[in-house]
């Protein structure tokens, strides 16, 4: 459920250093990896539940991408460097 | 994979894996093994489209951060896959294998299909009738499909992740 946003006033510059938002990384649909194999990828790297592994692999296969982890850049960069180990093709971006 | 009847090539014994595959499918997987490691020596992934896939970018679209990206990355993936090359290469003639062992086993047959699939330019949609009037292409698709069971009752043979 979403809720309106409230107006607040914030001071000058608040959003110069604003949170860190945080990065999502994205598994894009490939014709190689077998299905069996990307939800395995999935349950070993995040430790998923099958049933949310699979959720995740059926839509990269017919969505053609899925958002598989979220968080600080550092832990984008080091999912996404241990999916490329895994030979799925995934990148990271600001979650906007 | 194969007609019914057939040996299950990897079957679970306590914390080991029993790998019952011929004499030939070992020696194959071996020489590939051994083809894939002289591959990463001698191309990089602008020479190579399949050594490419293996690296690929880390950012849809932004050079400069797929620039530090691969200077952070690029040895330690190296490195992973060298490693788990060895381990094939030390144990393709094995009785049995180590849970480790096996999953070097499965990275590197699902990393030379990345290198076929890709050199291949295979779809969703690709059948092997694609390739029958080129033997050598032909050969390659079932160097491919090779990989593909191996994987597959790899798989089959392992345990649940850990949820």
């Amino acid at each position: 459920m979403k809720v309106a946003p409230v107006e607040v006033d914030r001071p000058a510059g608040d959003e110069v250093h604003e949170p860190d938002l945080p990065w999502i990384v994205i598994v894009w649909n490939d014709p190689i990896n077998l299905m069996s194999y990307v939800t395995w990828v999935f349950q070993k790297l995040f430790g998923y539940p099958r049933e949310k592994a699979e959720r995740l692999m059926m839509d990269v296969h017919t969505k053609g991408k899925a958002v598989v982890s979220s968080g600080p850049k550092e832990k984008a960069e080091s999912d996404v460097s241990r999916l490329h180990a895994h030979g799925l093709w995934a990148t990271m971006q600001k979650d906007t | 994979m194969g007609a019914t009847g057939d040996p299950i090539p990897f079957r679970r014994e306590g914390d080991r894996f029993a790998v019952v595959l011929p004499r030939g499918a070992r020696e194959a997987f071996r020489q590939l093994a051994e083809q894939y490691r002289d591959l990463l020596r001698d191309e990089d992934p602008s020479s190579d489209p399949g050594v490419a896939r293996l690296f690929p970018p880390a950012r849809e679209d932004d050079p400069l951060a797929n620039l530090e990206y691969e200077h952070a990355a690029h040895d330690g993936l190296m490195a992973g896959r060298l490693a788990n090359i060895a381990v094939v290469d030390r144990t393709a003639a094995n009785v049995t294998l180590a849970e480790e062992e096996l999953l070097a086993w499965m990275a590197v047959a699902n990393d030379l299909r990345l290198v076929l699939g890709t050199r291949l330019k295979l779809t969703e949609e690709t059948t092997e009738a694609e390739f029958a009037e080129d033997p050598e292409r032909s050969e390659a698709y079932d160097l491919y499909r090779f990989l593909s069971a191996l994987v597959g009752t790899i798989l089959d043979a392992l345990p649940e992740p850990v949820g």
